[in-house]
């Protein structure tokens, strides 16, 4: 990256910003992971540490706005400087949506009953929360390293995830024709997985932020996305 | 466009390329402009267009040219021995550089404001006239009309209808700078040179002299040397980034301040510059 500012203390306010979005970006990753596990083991103390620790993340979106705003108004960034700003403002919001996404897993915690515990079912979404997972912790690294190249390995990465999301849903609906009685859990593991599916999308979206904010334009390709995640129509006893 | 293969690094736009014409017809064209100061090389090989009814900025750290630069436009540094230029500078198709040119008619075409404001020592009302009178013969009530219409131009009339017969000197720095924009606007220039217009003013003053600026181009073809970037990014429509007597990098002025294609540039406007 470029040699430091005339003015010391810019290169001070601009770290300062990378150091709030790293650890907002450390904590929406906990979140990811904890809410998923808390789910699948029943663990409603665990869901709720999921959602309280979500205004933590909250505030680290308060106070990255209010050091960019200051930022802009003491620096009148220019170019990289004002793109990188921009972009932590993005992220920051891309980091938020993340964290309420895993919080609203963490609610449904404690709505779950009744013993069924479809292994397969819960294997698919902890397959798809490691992928998604590792797809934020490789955005964020790729945000903070200033690496286009790896920012795009997520971006095109992002299909596998829909693809899951896609098959899980064909599982769950299985399961739901099989017993009416699995309806309740399977419909609460249809909204996990949707929202993993959506912390997927953010994952793309600070991919699309690094573009932006290393080449100096949007990025104009659509993204690859695996099939749609629609019910195929079953007939009755399939 | 999906440019996912793009590497990281910035390249170096080649140096003196026409590398983005303004939109529209060009005023002033410049090529291969090469500078001497006696022995020493002070502008190489200069590239680039003035666009008709458009402010092009020139930017760059202390001694990079842009002032020397803008002093060819108005053939002000043959005011000086030992110092030269070659190569052409076209104002729309005559060669500004030809020494057959009358020079008296080239300043009448081409204004400059300078940094100083240099009202004469003489009334408000005299300041606008004295230029006028050098080049045509009118009635008084036309030179009154003349000299409110030059007032109205430089956004200082309704401030001075009352004492227009005041001294020159007896306004503020800001009026006294809108006085001598006024005075070049009286002459009936097409372009209009400046050269760091709001240096010695108040941010009041500046800004004032800056919405100017943006009237002012609906007439008039602008060319502006300034140190302040934020003023070059907020009036001008291209800019032209200038180091050690090259043109770096010559674009549309957002361009510039958002993504500017040479690292030097970039160094530049973000202050990272030695």
């Amino acid at each position: 990256m470029a040699s430091e500012h005339t003015a010391k203390a810019f290169d001070v306010d601009l770290q300062e910003l990378s150091r709030l979005v790293a650890e907002m970006g450390g904590l929406a990753e906990r979140q990811i992971v904890d809410s998923v596990d808390a789910l699948v083991r029943r663990d409603v103390a665990l869901g709720r540490q999921v959602v309280a620790l979500d205004v933590e993340i909250d505030k680290l979106q308060h106070q990255i706005e209010e050091r960019a705003v200051l930022t802009i108004a003491r620096r009148q960034p220019m170019a990289v400087d004002l793109r990188e700003i921009v972009s932590s403002l993005r992220v920051a919001t891309d980091l938020e949506r993340i964290g309420d996404l895993a919080k609203n897993i963490g609610k449904r915690v404690g709505q779950l009953d009744g013993d069924f515990n479809p292994l397969k079912l819960i294997r698919g979404l902890q397959h798809m929360t490691t992928l998604v997972q590792s797809q934020v912790k490789s955005v964020l690294d790729a945000y903070a390293a200033h690496n286009l190249p790896a920012a795009m390995e997520v971006w095109k990465g992002d299909e596998e995830v829909d693809a899951i999301c896609t098959s899980l849903f064909r599982e769950l609906l299985t399961y739901m024709m099989e017993d009416p009685r699995n309806i309740s859990f399977c419909i609460h593991l249809m909204f996990c997985a949707k929202n993993i599916e959506r912390i997927g999308d953010h994952a793309t979206n600070i991919a699309e932020t690094v573009f932006y904010m290393i080449e100096g334009q949007q990025l104009q390709s659509p993204r690859p996305r695996g099939e749609p995640s629609n019910f195929a129509p079953v007939a009755p006893g399939n | 466009m999906n440019n996912l293969n793009v590497s990281v690094d910035l390249p170096q736009a080649p140096v003196g390329s026409l590398a983005s014409v303004p939109a529209g017809p060009p005023k002033i064209t410049v090529r291969d402009l090469n500078f001497y100061y006696g022995q020493s090389k002070a502008l190489k090989s200069i590239n680039l267009t003035l666009g008709l009814n458009r402010v092009t900025a020139f930017i760059g750290p202390s001694g990079c040219g842009k002032s020397t630069l803008l002093r060819i436009f108005n053939r002000m540094y043959d005011l000086y021995p030992g110092q030269r230029a070659e190569g052409q500078v076209l104002l729309d198709k005559s060669n500004i550089l030809d020494p057959k040119l009358d020079l008296n008619l080239l300043r009448a075409r081409v204004g400059m404001v300078f940094q100083k404001p240099t009202p004469f020592p003489m009334t408000i009302y005299e300041n606008i006239a004295f230029g006028v009178r050098l080049y045509e013969k009118i009635s008084k009530s036309e030179m009154d009309d003349r000299v409110e219409k030059a007032l109205r131009g430089g956004a200082l009339w309704e401030e001075v209808k009352d004492k227009l017969n005041a001294s020159g000197l007896s306004l503020s720095g800001g009026q006294q700078q809108r006085l001598c924009i006024a005075r070049t606007v009286a002459v009936r220039p097409e372009v209009i040179l400046f050269d760091e217009p709001c240096s010695a003013l108040d941010p009041i003053s500046t800004a004032k002299i800056e919405e100017l600026i943006s009237e002012l181009k609906e007439d008039y073809t602008i060319a502006i040397v300034t140190h302040n970037m934020q003023q070059a990014a907020r009036v001008s429509d291209e800019t032209a980034f200038m180091y050690l007597g090259e043109l770096v990098e010559f674009d549309s002025t957002s361009k510039i301040f958002t993504s500017p294609s040479d690292r030097r540039t970039q160094d530049y406007i973000t202050g990272r510059f030695g």
